[in-house]
């Protein structure tokens, strides 16, 4: 179960740092960081003890031990979303700094043109 | 940007069919062996960004601002939306491995698993476009450029 | 196993902090890289392959698109909290924090084990998948055949993304003040 707090751990990092910073590209790193721990938990909730790969070649007998493959299927679509958000988000704040000059979320205020 | 020194070129002249290479066998046998149409994807655009980044923007520019990046990406998603409705077609329900119904193939072989094999080229075509459009937006284009 | 993979995890833990906390943008996303390529070999020793390969790729072009972003823009972090609200801010947060923690450990002490899953939907993918669907990697044939309208959504989300990226970096139609 420590490994599983663990990742709980990492998502609340990101989430300090979601609530807490200031710098809007502190906020995008923290993004990622919660998105990683996310990824983390699942793919943690899907191993069995003692179990392998779950890919069939012709040597594999009837019976064998598996991993859960659910939740990697449902990860490995989460992770490339993750990049995609990424990308978005690191475009709207190359945005922000071309009109307003600073990261500071204090001083990005005024909605303006 | 510029672009680096005559070894880098050179070196990542070379790299950058392998890398594509790569990519391209992972999404083919992404039904017998890890990865599949995300991760040669990923992998086919990675190959494309090694060029840009050792060659500088500022070479490159015109050609790519040709290529019309964006339109594969719509390609991709297309073929895979179409894939699906094959089987609403066919007269079964939507999503249907119409192939496996009608002609199985071998197990363990490159040409089994029905649609999936198509399935895994146009998620592939898709990816490897969107991302190369992202790096295309934050790397080469300046002001009145179309893509 | 388990004392590789806590130790991999403290060291996600601590490039997390790093990456928070450093006053040089370029060196937290450095430290952002780090915390992903741990996470890859977290992935291999949960035997998921097709994660690891996903996620080493993708880290690395995570990592290109940030310093590109980080060089077209400023690469220094000046914005700092000052006084009586940088302490109501920090009490508030770690109170939240503490809260959520507390809350999942005991959620947690009623789910399994780690290692122990019920594998009930899971048993009759692993036993019928070839016969059912013909490929060999189970995983493929989950997100393919069986669970083919999530990987639909998927692509039409990546292409949203795609779509909103360009949208937003073009020059086209920007009125000049």
């Amino acid at each position: 179960m420590i490994v599983f707090v663990m990742a709980i751990v990492l998502f609340l990092i990101g989430l300090y740092g979601v609530l807490v910073k200031r710098n809007v590209f502190k906020i995008l790193i923290a993004l990622s960081i919660i998105e990683y721990s996310v990824n983390l938990l699942f793919a943690l909730i899907g191993y069995r003890r003692g179990g392998t790969v779950p890919i069939l070649t012709e040597g594999t007998k009837a019976g064998t031990f598996f991993v859960d493959p659910i939740p990697q299927a449902l990860v490995l679509t989460a992770i490339v979303i993750g990049l995609g958000t990424t990308a978005l988000l690191a475009a709207v704040a190359v945005r922000l700094y071309e009109k307003y000059d600073t990261y500071d979320v204090r001083k990005i205020r005024k909605l303006r043109g | 940007m510029k672009g680096m020194t005559l070894i880098v070129k050179c070196i990542s002249q070379l790299m950058a069919p392998s890398i594509f290479l790569l990519g391209v066998y992972v999404v083919l046998h992404g039904h017998l062996t890890p990865g599949g149409g995300f991760a040669g994807g990923v992998l086919i655009a990675g190959s494309f960004v090694l060029l840009i980044l050792a060659f500088g923007s500022d070479e490159v520019r015109s050609q790519i601002l040709n290529w019309n990046a964006t339109a594969f990406e719509s390609v991709g998603l297309f073929v895979f939306w179409f894939l699906a409705f094959w089987g609403l077609i066919r007269g079964t329900y939507y999503f249907t491995n119409v192939i496996t119904k009608v002609n199985p193939g071998l197990p363990y072989h490159l040409f089994s698993a029905g649609i999936i094999p198509l399935c895994n080229l146009a998620i592939g075509i898709e990816v490897a476009a969107a991302l190369f459009s992202i790096f295309i937006c934050l790397a080469i284009l300046k002001v009145g450029d179309r893509i | 196993m388990l004392t590789i993979l806590i130790l991999l995890l403290v060291l996600m833990i601590l490039g997390a902090i790093v990456a928070l906390e450093s006053k040089d943008l370029l060196s937290g996303v450095i430290s952002l890289g780090i915390c992903g390529f741990a996470l890859t070999i977290v992935f291999l020793l949960v035997q998921a392959p097709d994660l690891a390969i996903v996620q080493i790729i993708v880290e690395t072009l995570t990592l290109v698109i940030l310093i590109a972003a980080i060089l077209k823009t400023t690469h220094e972090d000046t914005t700092e909290a000052f006084g009586l609200r940088k302490l109501l801010v920090w009490g508030l947060g770690l109170v939240s924090i503490a809260v959520f923690l507390a809350v999942s450990i005991h959620v947690f002490s009623h789910l399994p084990k780690f290692g122990y899953p019920v594998l009930r939907i899971a048993q009759v993918y692993l036993d019928q998948g070839l016969p059912l669907t013909g490929a060999a990697n189970i995983v493929a044939a989950i997100i393919l055949d069986f669970r083919g309208y999530d990987t639909l959504g998927e692509a039409t989300v990546l292409f949203t993304s795609v779509a909103g990226t360009v949208a937003v970096l073009r020059h086209i139609g920007r009125k000049r003040p």
